[in-house]
């Protein structure tokens, strides 16, 4: 510990008698970390956005019925050596609903790894404005599991949930969708189902998802509502939408109902492809910069060392003559690399704070798109933390290569001149 | 007399830039608080040979015991330690940390060495400093001081821990006669007072005549001892 004390204080003392040195060096360190802290927040908050949006119109686990030509034909049966071609192959009648599915529904409550399970059924729908007719969809759910699982009361404009359920008519509306059709809560909307239905419903709530490719079209009813629309039966269930207690699970549990079900059952990962491709390229981005600027400003401590070492052989040789071994003469070098690996990462992490403070103020208009008044910034601790152990190792990687050589320096051949 | 320092038969080459013996079969005992010069014609190995004695250079043939330790053959660290604790050097160029005060210069090998709290160790600093008459120049930076005073400093510092011998390469080298004379003046009082050791390396006749006990090399043989 004595030891220690000593070599830091020599240490210090080399450091603070060429101050300019040391300053450029550690912020060369600084910038490294702060441009670091600046990008992975910017980087990684638009990330987090983007999952956060896709997440709030994403089940973790969609199961419904995907309506597929059948390719096997009737001929194919019979003739089972021939060649047969079908012009023109039209898909069956098929209903769009899944078979039994308050069952699967039932199944799928047992598994302890699943949040919630919330059944629904949707139809596309017309909405009538005058003469104009405005296409959407109507959403048919039971309100309150619907809530469970995309915090549905948090995104309502006007209106309640409850205000759904106590009536048998009623509608919550996307706000993009009420102001083209120039209707507010309380109003009255028709709307024509593609079977050709004609219903009367009242708006009774509005809400806003913050993507105009959900609040444009889409309308919130009660199932039994949308079922009658549809002129279905109260078994009838287009959709099941799971929430799970870990979000990494979907996949797997999506491989496994599909199977189970023998309807197509698709995790979140495979819905929002794109957006985890453009996660992880931003991911690659960000570390090969910030790595780049470090690796620079590793090489600023390399040069700025070396040339140390070189001006103080004298002062290596009379340490040396002194009674400090090579380990110790490598500590002090090693040690002032480290001070300034230190500083530097501490000044990077304030600047770099302070940057992502600026960035996550910069005013930022998406238009109708998507909900947004600023850049998305995260500022989780995990990042600074990466931060200070980057840079604390870097430094220490070029400020070690030269303390060795400065430990091998021969005291011998510069006392004898 | 103890010896404090055997040296028997030490060979050394040189490799560069074509192999040359520098020390022939170099034997000598050294006794205990005498001050012995080491003299000879540039070229003769004089400095060599005190390299050798001084622990910092290991590649030679033969055989070397301090106080009844064995040298040869100790690693880098183990020979560290030992420099620190027992010899302590003074050069031709002086030779001080530049960037440290006096006061630094002469604390770091004695913080180094641990025997003593940092209170003692200024203590002993100031000690030395003042029987060398320097004190005055205690807070100054090392490279604000004048030659002479530079080399008493050195001096100093090669005291601190109260080695067994003190090594001079050409210490008065550098020096107008006064301080040459202080400086001879001072190894000359701490051999008779402190029973400390003195090998100087000197090409001054006339100051390795006043000393107890000359070696004498000649083409890296020992023609006088």
């Amino acid at each position: 510990m004595r030891d220690f004390a000593l070599i830091f204080q020599i240490a210090r003392t080399h450091l603070t008698s060429r101050i300019k040195q040391t300053i450029v060096a550690t912020l060369g360190v600084t910038f490294g970390i702060s441009l670091f802290i600046g990008m992975v927040g910017l980087m990684t908050g638009l990330n987090d956005f983007t999952e956060e949006l896709a997440m709030t119109s994403t089940p973790h686990v969609h199961i419904y019925n995907d309506i597929a030509i059948d390719r096997q034909t009737i001929l194919d049966t019979y003739n089972l050596d021939g060649f047969n071609v079908v012009h023109h192959q039209k898909p069956k009648g098929e209903k769009q609903n899944l078979k039994d599915a308050f069952e699967i529904v039932r199944v799928i409550q047992q598994d302890e790894r699943v949040l919630s399970v919330a059944p629904s059924v949707a139809t596309q729908v017309f909405y009538n404005y005058g003469p104009v007719q405005l296409n959407g969809s109507v959403l048919g759910v039971d309100i309150l599991e619907e809530d469970r699982m995309f915090d549905l009361r948090d995104k309502l404009s006007s209106g309640t949930l409850e205000d759904l359920l106590n009536t048998n008519d009623g509608l919550i509306m996307g706000v993009g969708l009420a102001r083209k059709l120039n209707v507010q809560t309380g109003d009255r909307v028709t709307i024509t189902t593609p079977q050709g239905y004609t219903m009367k419903l009242r708006v009774v709530g509005t809400f806003q998802m913050g993507m105009g490719a959900i609040d444009d079209v889409r309308s919130y009813a009660d199932i039994t509502t949308v079922q009658k629309i549809m002129q279905k039966d109260n078994q009838y269930i287009t959709d099941i939408n799971v929430k799970l207690k870990d979000q990494a699970q979907a996949e797997g549990l999506a491989t496994v109902y599909e199977r189970l079900f023998g309807y197509r059952a698709m995790g979140w990962e495979e819905a929002n492809a794109t957006l985890i491709i453009g996660n992880i390229f931003r991911n690659i981005l960000t570390y090969t910069v910030s790595i780049t600027l470090l690796t620079v400003a590793g090489f600023g401590i390399y040069n700025i060392l070396n040339m140390t070492i070189y001006n103080k052989m004298k002062d290596i040789a009379i340490l040396k003559a002194m009674g400090f071994s090579a380990q110790d003469v490598t500590r002090i070098f090693l040690t002032q690399s480290i001070i300034i690996g230190l500083l530097g990462s501490l000044g990077g992490l304030i600047l770099g704070y302070l940057l992502a403070y600026g960035i996550s103020k910069v005013p930022f208009d998406a238009g109708d798109v998507v909900n947004l008044t600023s850049l998305p910034v995260n500022f989780s601790a995990t990042y600074y933390i990466i931060g200070i152990i980057f840079g604390l190792l870097t430094t220490s990687l070029a400020g070690y290569l030269p303390a060795r050589k400065a430990g091998k320096v021969d005291p011998i051949e510069i006392l004898r001149g | 007399m103890p010896s404090v320092l055997e040296a028997k038969n030490i060979n050394k080459y040189f490799y560069e830039p074509t192999k040359f013996q520098v020390l022939k079969n170099v034997t000598f005992t050294i006794e205990r608080g005498s001050f012995i010069s080491i003299v000879g014609k540039s070229g003769s190995g004089k400095s060599t040979l005190m390299y050798l004695l001084s622990t910092m250079d290991t590649d030679y043939e033969g055989t070397m015991t301090v106080n009844g330790q064995q040298l040869t053959g100790k690693s880098q660290r183990e020979l560290a330690q030992f420099r620190n604790e027992h010899i302590g050097f003074v050069f031709q160029f002086h030779f001080l940390l530049p960037e440290f005060s006096v006061l630094q210069n002469l604390m770091l090998p004695a913080q180094k060495l641990g025997r003593w709290s940092d209170e003692e160790v200024e203590q002993r600093a100031f000690q030395h400093l003042k029987t060398l008459g320097v004190e005055d120049q205690a807070n100054k930076l090392a490279n604000k001081l004048s030659g002479g005073q530079q080399q008493r400093v050195a001096i100093a510092r090669a005291l601190m821990n109260d080695p067994l011998i003190v090594m001079g390469d050409e210490p008065t080298g550098n020096l107008d006669s006064v301080n040459s004379e202080i400086v001879f003046e001072t190894f000359h009082r701490i051999s008779r007072e402190q029973r400390q050791t003195i090998i100087m390396v000197t090409h001054d006749e006339d100051l390795a005549a006043r000393t107890d006990r000359i070696i004498e090399l000649k083409d890296g043989e020992v023609i006088q001892s």
